[in-house]
């Protein structure tokens, strides 16, 4: 991807070595570039191509019409009101989704690094919702919970007399948010639980013998351990969820004004066939991508250069 | 007074778990209910098992077979997982192995195209498949998925792979083994916990894809969550079917995932946490 400026194979910066250095470093090398130019040539390719046609006014059904128009598509959606209100869209889904499951996530997590009978079974349950297929996530939650006539929810409120609801018509995008909420717990229990176990345990045992306190201790010392962890499963969730698709495509199909970026890009030139417009788009979200993706990359390698400085 | 506070929270988390299992578990039961039982407000838990819901999904008496789509979707992950582990293994082993300079540039270059969204390419991928006639082709599929899932490979295999310790590396050449006698002698036993995990995470990941899925195939290629987004619209009448249809396709992953529950988070996090 074009985000960092990585190197990918430095010459030999010493032209005065004996050509058999050379022979050796390539060997070296040899085994990496399969991989590194099926990957340069599988996505980066396409994005350059996204970024050529996102120029040209073209739509699809009139391929003769096709012609150059510079920075008019980015105009165009920056300006279209739909458009502004799927970037809305998208950064709401994100955020309170990602807030959501860290704060419930932690919590979880919290509880599982204690001690406790069946913890082991506790955890398979927990970690069940991440694992199921995303469609059928999605359906489960439209069909199966969410149905006014016979969904779960509704069935269980009138078992004790509550109100009845249509849970997707009443508050669309909440129901999106609830349902990758339920998703994405699990991922952030399961990162923050790792972090949790990587503490310090003698550094917790002297707090305690110095008389802090549960608060103390959580405050002091796990917290701040954390923030790492806490970072990269934000940054990591974000980056995922800022994509999703299935979801909303499954839930509401972008009705209701849940349309995020990617739902909107599919719709652009999968039902309007404007490429162009759907170009510029898709390139949008890939600078939007960009910020969370730099943050993202600064986090996992700090995390990585302490594991290889441990190492 | 603590022991109770603990008992308590040992409760709490039950009780959590059992909440965040209850769709699941609803889901495994209405897709054992006649449709009639399944759409009943207030719900019923004591309406009578049957088959009839997966009798319905697998297409017995009528209706669309979902088998063309789960051999696709078989087809799709097991392959790009086996090509990914093809590109992945080498790459990894120039890595941790056998550093090559600047090896954690290399590194973070793999990580960066993962932060691509998908849909930034999917619009040329779309007409050069269409222009080349690969459109509705599962291979078309195996190699996105094959780039979607090597940067993660790559990452967690550098990091199981550097668990190998240099000394025994080492030790094995000094008493002559040569390179594929090491890698199948001293690395391979070693690593290779490592690298099933890895395999399983990429078969996921290919599994649950749709919206490539989605946009490059059509009645031939289909894969599974393109099958099930034929349920979107249903409404409710089968509900039966809609929930065995979504547990059948999602028990391989719900397999795989739990076979590797401590490798996981490892792979989810890109190496990063351990």
């Amino acid at each position: 991807m074009t985000i960092t400026t990585p190197v990918v194979a430095t010459p030999v910066r010493a032209p005065a070595k004996p050509p058999r250095n050379r022979v050796r470093a390539w060997a070296t090398r040899a085994p990496l570039l399969p991989a590194l130019v099926f990957l340069i040539a599988v996505t980066q390719l396409p994005f350059v191509a996204t970024v050529v046609i996102s120029l040209f006014d073209w739509n699809a059904l009139y391929p003769d019409a096709r012609r150059f128009t510079g920075l008019d598509n980015y105009r165009q959606v920056l300006t279209d009101p739909d458009l502004r209100h799927s970037v809305w869209t998208t950064a709401l889904l994100t955020a309170s989704v990602v807030i959501a499951s860290l704060l419930l996530g932690l919590a979880l997590a919290l509880l599982l690094d204690r001690r406790f009978k069946g913890r082991g079974i506790v955890r398979t349950l927990l970690i069940a919702p991440f694992l199921v297929v995303p469609v059928a996530a999605a359906l489960l939650w439209k069909h199966v919970l969410y149905n006014p006539e016979y969904g779960l929810l509704n069935g269980l409120l009138s078992y004790v007399g509550g109100p009845q609801r249509d849970w997707i018509s009443g508050t669309p995008l909440l129901a999106v948010e609830a349902a990758l909420v339920w998703q994405w717990t699990p991922f952030m229990m399961l990162i923050l639980l790792a972090g949790l176990q990587s503490r310090d345990r003698e550094q917790i045992e002297a707090a305690r013998v110095d008389g802090a306190g549960d608060w103390q201790v959580f405050r002091h010392l796990t917290l701040p351990h954390l923030r790492r962890y806490l970072e990269l499963g934000a940054l990591l969730g974000s980056i995922h969820i800022v994509q999703n698709f299935d979801a909303v495509f499954t839930i509401t199909s972008g009705g209701l004004g849940t349309a995020n970026l990617p739902y909107t890009v599919y719709q652009s030139f999968y039902q309007a066939h404007e490429n162009g417009l759907a170009s510029a788009a898709g390139v949008l979200v890939v600078i939007g991508s960009l910020v969370i993706a730099t943050l993202a990359l600064r986090v996992v390698s700090s995390l990585f250069r302490e594991e290889v400085s441990r190492a | 007074m603590n022991a109770v506070r603990s008992k308590g929270l040992g409760l709490l988390a039950w009780f959590l778990g059992i909440v965040f299992f209850l769709p699941i578990a609803w889901m495994a039961l209405t897709s054992f209910h006649s449709e009639t039982d399944a759409a009943t407000n207030p719900p019923s838990f004591t309406a009578p098992l049957t088959l009839d819901g997966y009798r319905d999904f697998f297409g017995v008496g009528g209706g669309a077979s979902p088998w063309p789509s789960l051999i696709n979707s078989a087809v799709a992950s097991v392959s790009s997982t086996l090509l990914v582990l093809l590109l992945a293994l080498p790459a990894a082993y120039a890595l941790s192995i056998r550093r090559v300079r600047k090896w954690t540039d290399v590194l973070f270059f793999f990580l960066s195209t993962k932060m691509l969204p998908a849909v930034a390419g999917l619009l040329p991928v779309y007409l050069f498949a269409k222009n080349t006639g690969l459109l509705d082709n599962i291979w078309l599929l195996v190699l996105l998925y094959t780039s979607m899932n090597l940067p993660i490979a790559v990452w967690m295999m550098q990091s199981f792979l550097a668990e190998v310790p240099v000394a025994v590396i080492e030790a094995a050449r000094v008493d002559g083994a040569r390179l594929p006698t090491i890698l199948l002698r001293v690395v391979a036993p070693i690593a290779l916990p490592g690298i099933a995990a890895t395999a399983l995470i990429c078969f996921i990941f290919s599994w649950n894809e749709l919206l490539f899925a989605r946009v490059l195939t059509g009645v031939v290629a289909e894969t599974a969550p393109v099958f099930l987004t034929g349920f979107i619209t249903s409404q409710g009448l089968f509900l039966a079917k809609v929930c065995a249809a979504s547990l059948v396709i999602s028990l391989p992953v719900l397999a795989a995932g739990f076979a590797v529950q401590d490798k996981l988070v490892q792979g989810l996090s890109l190496g990063a946490v351990k």
